[in-house]
């Protein structure tokens, strides 16, 4: 249930675009910007953050999550099937950004058919096939996030394989 | 495992960075665009950037994000520079939306640095010891000019062969349709030439025009305010995708109705459920082939019913019966609303019958179009049409029965009126007179399948992938250029003279010299001699307008690869040569037709073509108004602004037909069944309807997007949408690549099961350069040369299983699912 309050909450943020500034400054300190004097890095950064754990996760149940930060909300999902890119004992955990990379609406998963769905035109992306979009607008396929599992079955992201809608940079 | 492009941060455009005026060159909608270029070595900031905007908060919906495929590295005077292509929010056509298409602009440019689209040619390149050899501008021209002057004079012009682009955007533009129509229409007069997309030089919508309304008559704005979108044979979120998304959306959520008409459920239908509720969503799913019989009972149900606007009628259209009478060249007669009733009366129970859809429905969407409302006002309806029946079964009556219904309910010239074709490219046509064609025009595929033809000029089309009858006209063009190229083989070493006539001899015995101009090395380039590398839009100015005739100069931000040129100033270049050799042949009379081509720039095309008939119009003043341009006809320059004209006819006067007396002509759009030769026959001896369709996610035949990663990973062979049931039947999976054949040839595809497909109607993506779809087109054209692509039928067999690479791709639904 907290789920779905999360992904109404989300919407609403996103949806109203300007309005999450606010909201979103505060949290972005996962970051973990470099200091100023080091030589930045060839590549970006990614903090590594506990999603889940293995158990807190059911079968086609859609958990929200924020990866990098807070202001980049994504889901986490087992899928009971080994997909190409799964993690987790069963190869069939995944996670993805759910903001849709053509214009930045806040999409909806449908479980019946396992794709991500974006309401502002009509997207949509298979999460079973490494986040490829069926048919849509995009001109990516959606940021997937980079999982590693440890022995306590806590589920960590690490990473994303596409620039996340709405910034310059995937770490802020 | 789907593409992933591994980028997680991109350079920032600084704010002092190049802005330049860009239209899209892809679909006809014309969405504006602002380039931004800086240079390699410097950056902005988070804070500090061309968008003016905190780029270190997350934006929120609808905010400017600069995506991977927006950016590349690209030469700018000689320069590496940075590039950003991203969506305008102040142009009025897509107020800052993107299509999958538009929004890889800058990826699809070519770039040494990032290496995209090195397919792109960078030099010219002649047929020389067995291979085509780069070689300079001068050497492959001359070989051009000296086999083509030697060709026609010794014959005649009619022995040269032209296929020519003739729209705007991508390569095309007003300045390019000028230089070649200069060269073809003024210095020669071709008549033997045809056109990128269909087999002649002829108009896809003969019968609007004659009926005296041009097919690009309303606004966008007027989907914005109508009561009603009739689609027919259209599907425009995936071809006009932000006409749909930031046009007929609003109208959709303003109360508006919308009736698509098409065998074919399409996106775009599910959209408008979506966005209107499938209360206000009317899908007529009409047996193929079968609209102008919808179209004529809608007519008589308005007729009957006393919904026609008869002020309108009785001020705009033609009153006195017969205008026009049915004729070679002039497939079906022209007149007043009685005169035409007389062919077209078709009651609504006989349309359900032959259309196969519920009479109830028809009523319904003859309400939907004209019953006036509660409070007796008149209802407003947009009209548009495009591939369905412009390359449908019997293309001049059936538009002709489409147009009648808008001039009968008062909808053309009004504001949420229009009836207009979507549109495929964006137009920039201006060319001398055509006349000389004739009408009926030659079909010049069968020309050159009948041996007709000596000198292939092809500009821009790759007939190998999009025209019909492919196959054999495939099979005769390899063989008649390949004699060509083992005569300049067995002439190697030899001199330019001895070349060129070894090169006339294979001519005069069945062979055919080919020159090809492109932008890359096409399919149909295989065949060439000389290929002569083109620029397109962003390497060069370019002038365009789009489906409501909105005039723009999309500006050069980067140079060509390598010594590519506009095609205007390639024409100058083949024109001058000509005028060269002609003089030392002893031409001289001939040799002075080819004068006048001493452009240095596009914008001196320009200025010699185009605005020579609208001198209001400069590049500077289009400059000034920016990528929301001027809708065309220009009228007027005051204020140091462009006035155009939103809207065609609002005086209700009609002059596309060129009639004095400016009245409207009705259609008199008789059935007669299937029209082009062969399709009943085919129809009852095959299983399936093999139907022609379009994806958004490719442009035109994918000749950049075969090149383009993300695109060839979600569809490494062209998709076959198929019912599960039909698919079961043949022991087929999902991605199996199966053959669809019948008797005029084959082609291959994988198979994409699709629950709304209808049992034995498939539906295959157009253009592949892996899996043409013309090649089990038949060659029936109607009487003016107007192929029907779109009805084919054949049987189906399965060739493999799946590829690893086709195993990967997604076969869910394209259908949206909240
Ligand atoms: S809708 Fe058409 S014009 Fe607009 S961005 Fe897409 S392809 Fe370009
Ligand atoms: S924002 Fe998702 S489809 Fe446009």
């Amino acid at each position: 249930m907290r789920c779905k309050k999360m992904v109404d909450v989300g919407r609403r943020q996103f949806l109203r675009g300007g309005a999450l500034a606010a909201a979103g400054a505060a949290v972005t300190t996962v970051a973990g910007a470099p200091a100023q004097a080091t030589p930045a890095n060839a590549q970006v950064d990614y903090p590594s953050s506990r999603l889940a754990n293995i158990a807190d996760l059911a079968v086609n149940e859609p958990l929200d999550i924020e990866y990098p930060d807070a202001d980049s909300p994504g889901v986490l999902l087992k899928l009971g099937t080994p997909v190409e890119g799964g993690v987790g004992p069963d190869g069939d955990i995944v996670a993805y950004s759910v903001l849709c990379p053509h214009k930045g609406y806040y999409m909806g998963y449908n479980a019946e058919d396992r794709t991500l769905n974006c309401p502002g035109h009509f997207s949509r992306f298979d999460v079973e096939a490494g986040g490829q979009q069926v048919w849509g607008h995009a001109t990516q396929n959606l940021p997937q996030f980079t999982l590693r599992v440890d022995d306590k079955g806590d589920i960590y992201a690490e990473g994303a394989s596409d620039l996340i809608f709405g910034r310059p940079s995937n770490v802020l | 495992m789907a593409y992933k492009r591994q980028i997680d941060r991109l350079p920032i455009p600084p704010a002092d960075a190049k802005v330049h005026n860009v239209t899209c060159h892809y679909c006809i909608v014309g969405c504006g665009y602002k380039a931004y270029t800086w240079p390699r070595n410097k950056q902005g900031t988070l804070k500090d950037n061309a968008f003016g905007i905190d780029l270190g908060q997350q934006q929120g919906a609808d905010g400017t994000w600069l995506a991977p495929a927006m950016y590349n590295v690209v030469q700018q005077d000689g320069k590496d520079v940075h590039l950003a292509v991203v969506p305008d929010p102040d142009c009025v056509v897509n107020s800052g939306l993107v299509s999958i298409r538009g929004g890889r602009m800058a990826e699809n440019r070519p770039s040494r640095v990032t290496g995209t689209q090195q397919q792109r040619l960078t030099d010219p390149m002649v047929w020389r010891n067995g291979t085509w050899q780069p070689t300079s501008w001068d050497d492959a021209l001359d070989l051009v000019a000296r086999v083509t002057a030697r060709v026609v004079t010794q014959g005649s012009e009619d022995d040269l062969v032209v296929s020519m682009f003739d729209h705007g955007g991508s390569a095309g533009g007003y300045e390019n349709t000028w230089g070649t129509g200069k060269l073809y229409f003024q210095s020669m007069k071709v008549k033997n030439c045809r056109i990128h997309n269909r087999p002649a030089y002829n108009s896809e919508v003969h019968s609007s025009r004659d009926m005296g309304v041009g097919e690009l008559n309303y606004s966008y704005s007027d989907y914005e305010v109508t009561d009603t979108i009739v689609m027919v044979g259209g599907n425009s979120l995936e071809t006009q995708t932000n006409l749909f998304l930031n046009h007929m959306r609003k109208g959709l959520e303003n109360g508006a109705k919308f009736i698509s008409v098409d065998p074919r459920r399409t996106v775009t239908i599910n959209a408008a459920e979506e966005i209107a509720g499938k209360d206000n969503v009317l899908h007529l799913a009409i047996k193929p082939g079968t609209d102008m019989v919808l179209f004529n009972a809608l007519l008589t149900h308005i007729v009957d019913q006393g919904w026609t606007d008869d002020e309108f009628i009785k001020a705009s259209t033609f009153q006195g019966g017969e205008a026009v009478a049915e004729g070679t060249g002039q497939p079906a007669g022209l007149g007043s609303l009685d005169y035409a009733m007389q062919s077209c009366r078709t009651t609504t129970a006989e349309a359900a019958e032959i259309c196969g859809v519920p009479e109830a429905d028809i009523i319904k969407a003859a309400e939907w179009i004209a019953k006036p409302k509660e409070d007796g006002a008149r209802r407003k309806c947009v009209t548009c049409y495009e591939k369905g029946v412009i390359w449908g079964n019997d293309n001049y009556r059936t538009i002709g029965a489409i147009v009648n219904v808008s001039l009968a309910t008062g909808n053309i010239g009004r504001e949420g009126g229009g009836c207009c074709r979507l549109g495929g490219h964006q137009e920039g046509y201006y060319r001398p007179s055509d006349a000389h064609v004739g009408r009926p025009p030659t079909y010049i595929d069968q020309l050159l399948i009948s041996g007709g033809g000596k000198v292939y000029h092809v500009w821009a089309c790759d007939h190998y992938k999009t025209t019909l009858n492919a196959a054999e006209f495939k099979r005769v063009l390899n063989r008649r250029s390949q004699m060509v190229k083992d005569a300049i083989d067995a002439a190697a070493g030899g001199s330019r003279e001895e070349l060129v006539d070894a090169i006339v001899s294979a001519v005069n015995a069945g062979g055919i010299f080919v020159v090809d101009v492109d932008i890359i090395h096409s399919q149909i380039g295989q065949t060439a001699h000389v290929i002569l590398p083109a620029a397109e839009s962003n390497e060069m100015n370019l002038t365009s307008m789009n489906g409501e005739r909105r005039l723009r100069l999309s500006e050069k931000y980067m140079d060509p690869p390598g010594s590519a040129k506009p095609d205007c100033l390639i024409a100058a270049g083949i024109a001058r040569h000509m005028e060269r050799v002609l003089r030392e042949m002893g031409e001289d009379a001939y040799a002075d037709q080819f004068k006048g081509y001493d452009w240095e720039t596009e914008e001196d095309a320009f200025m010699d073509g185009y605005a020579q008939g609208n001198p209001e119009v400069t590049y500077e003043r289009l400059r000034a108004m920016g990528n929301n341009g001027v809708q065309e006809p220009v009228v007027g320059y005051e204020d140091g602004k462009l006035i155009g004209t939103p809207r065609l006819y609002a005086d209700g006067k009609f002059d596309r037909h060129g009639r004095d007396d400016k009245k409207a002509l009705f259609c008199a759009a008789g059935w007669r069944g299937w029209q082009a030769p062969g399709k009943a026959q085919e129809q009852a001896s095959h299983k399936f309807w093999i139907n022609n369709v379009r994806a958004n996610i490719f442009w035109q035949n994918q000749f950049l997007d075969q090149d383009n990663d993300f695109i060839q990973d979600r569809f490494p062979y062209p998709f076959i949408e198929m019912n599960p049931d039909d698919m079961a039947e043949l022991g087929l999976n999902a991605g199996d690549l199966i053959e669809i054949h019948n008797e005029n040839g084959a082609t291959q595809g994988m198979a994409y099961p699709t629950d709304t497909a209808q049992r034995g109607q498939v539906a295959m993506v157009f253009g592949s350069p892996s899996g043409s779809q013309g090649n089990v087109v038949n060659p029936g054209v109607n009487e003016l040369v107007l192929p029907d692509y779109k009805h084919t039928w054949g049987n189906i067999r399965k060739l493999a299983d799946a590829t690893p690479q086709a195993r990967a791709v997604s076969f869910k639904s394209k259908e949206y699912k909240a």
